[in-house]
């Protein structure tokens, strides 16, 4: 083996399918995609910066958001990724907001209490103690991984890791060279 | 310092610390493919971020069956506050004494700063460079092109003995 090879990294390799979770308008021509931790501070800071950044660019940027825990450094992260996964059908969305506007209180007890809440007929709490997510959660976190998640958040616009910092304008100015590239 | 080795060329060998009673030596590592990270420092965010994705990452190189070792200048008492920090549990070797010295045979060593350049190498059964790659020292390099590597070499590997067990 002397033949040296170029291996092309920091590509999206798993695409956007309808089993992703997609906030903003469907048909947006840019596709943010967010590796991201809910225990994780810097996606907690993230958290408000995409928010504005789908409302500012609306129509033109769509959000998938996949499971990253680093389990290692963030001993309630995959409580949490069960916890956004179990919401009810229709209220992802809901509790992933909830865990990132509340990431003080990511511990059993508060998980507990939160998908009460939400979910009052107990269902979500059931699918949270069994895990049934947990294939789903480590499905996304080998894609990211083969993609080139290099750590949370790391984000794909197009399906190009974006490595370059998180600021509403640095992230609007990336998702504004993907939309004229889309054409 | 020496070049970069490239694809097929031996890599070199080397004898460092992996704690302060221990120590690791590439040449003990054949038959096994061997993961390497050069990186520039303990606790410094990019380098604690590179090496807890390692330690996440770590079941799927197991199944490779691949090693992975990270390496700096740091010394081993830093090494072990690193690893404690942010729970590593694969080695951390100390290119410490004389300083640089590994970090320069594999020509990923910064005589500016003193540390080693974040370069990752990944080394076949048989202790030949297969990959490597050189990142700039404020991007974290992930793990895809590693584990593309490992896939590679595993391909390589089964096409070329045919009805092996690769």
């Amino acid at each position: 083996m002397t033949t040296p090879f170029h291996i092309e990294t920091g590509r999206l390799t798993v695409p956007v399918t309808a089993e992703d979770h997609v906030r903003g308008d469907a048909g947006a021509p840019v596709t943010l995609v967010e590796y991201g931790d809910y225990q994780c501070p810097y996606c907690g800071a993230a958290y408000p910066i995409v928010e504005e950044l789908l409302r500012v660019r609306s129509g033109r940027v769509r959000l998938v958001f996949r499971n990253f825990p680093l389990t290692d450094v963030h001993p309630h992260a995959a409580a949490a990724a069960e916890f956004a996964e179990s919401a009810p059908a229709g209220r992802f969305w809901d509790a992933h907001d909830w865990l990132f506007t509340h990431q003080d209180r990511l511990d059993p007890d508060s998980l507990a209490a939160a998908a009460a809440a939400l979910d009052p007929s107990g269902s979500m709490a059931q699918a949270m103690d069994r895990r049934v997510h947990a294939d789903r959660i480590r499905h996304d976190f080998l894609g990211g991984v083969r993609s080139g998640v290099n750590g949370t958040p790391t984000f794909f616009v197009d399906g190009r890791r974006h490595d370059d910092d998180y600021a509403l304008a640095t992230l609007t100015a990336a998702v504004d060279a993907a939309a004229r590239t889309s054409g | 310092m020496a070049e970069l080795p490239r694809s097929g060329d031996p890599a070199p060998e080397f004898t460092l610390p992996s704690a302060p009673e221990a120590s690791i030596t590439l040449g003990d590592l054949r038959g096994r493919p061997v993961v390497l990270a050069f990186y520039p420092a303990d606790f410094s965010p990019v380098c604690s971020d590179q090496m807890a994705l390692y330690q996440a990452v770590k079941p799927e190189f197991d199944r490779y069956d691949a090693v992975v070792l990270g390496i700096s200048v740091d010394g081993v008492w830093c090494h072990r506050a690193f690893a404690d920090s942010r729970n590593l549990r694969f080695p951390l070797l100390s290119d410490f004494e004389p300083k640089g010295e590994v970090a320069r045979a594999y020509g990923s060593f910064d005589a500016i700063t003193g540390e080693a350049l974040r370069t990752l190498f990944v080394l076949d059964r048989d202790g030949k460079v297969f990959w490597s790659e050189v990142s700039p020292p404020g991007v974290n390099p992930g793990a895809d092109g590693i584990l593309a590597a490992l896939d590679a070499m595993a391909a390589a590997t089964a096409g070329a003995a045919p009805g092996g067990s690769a």
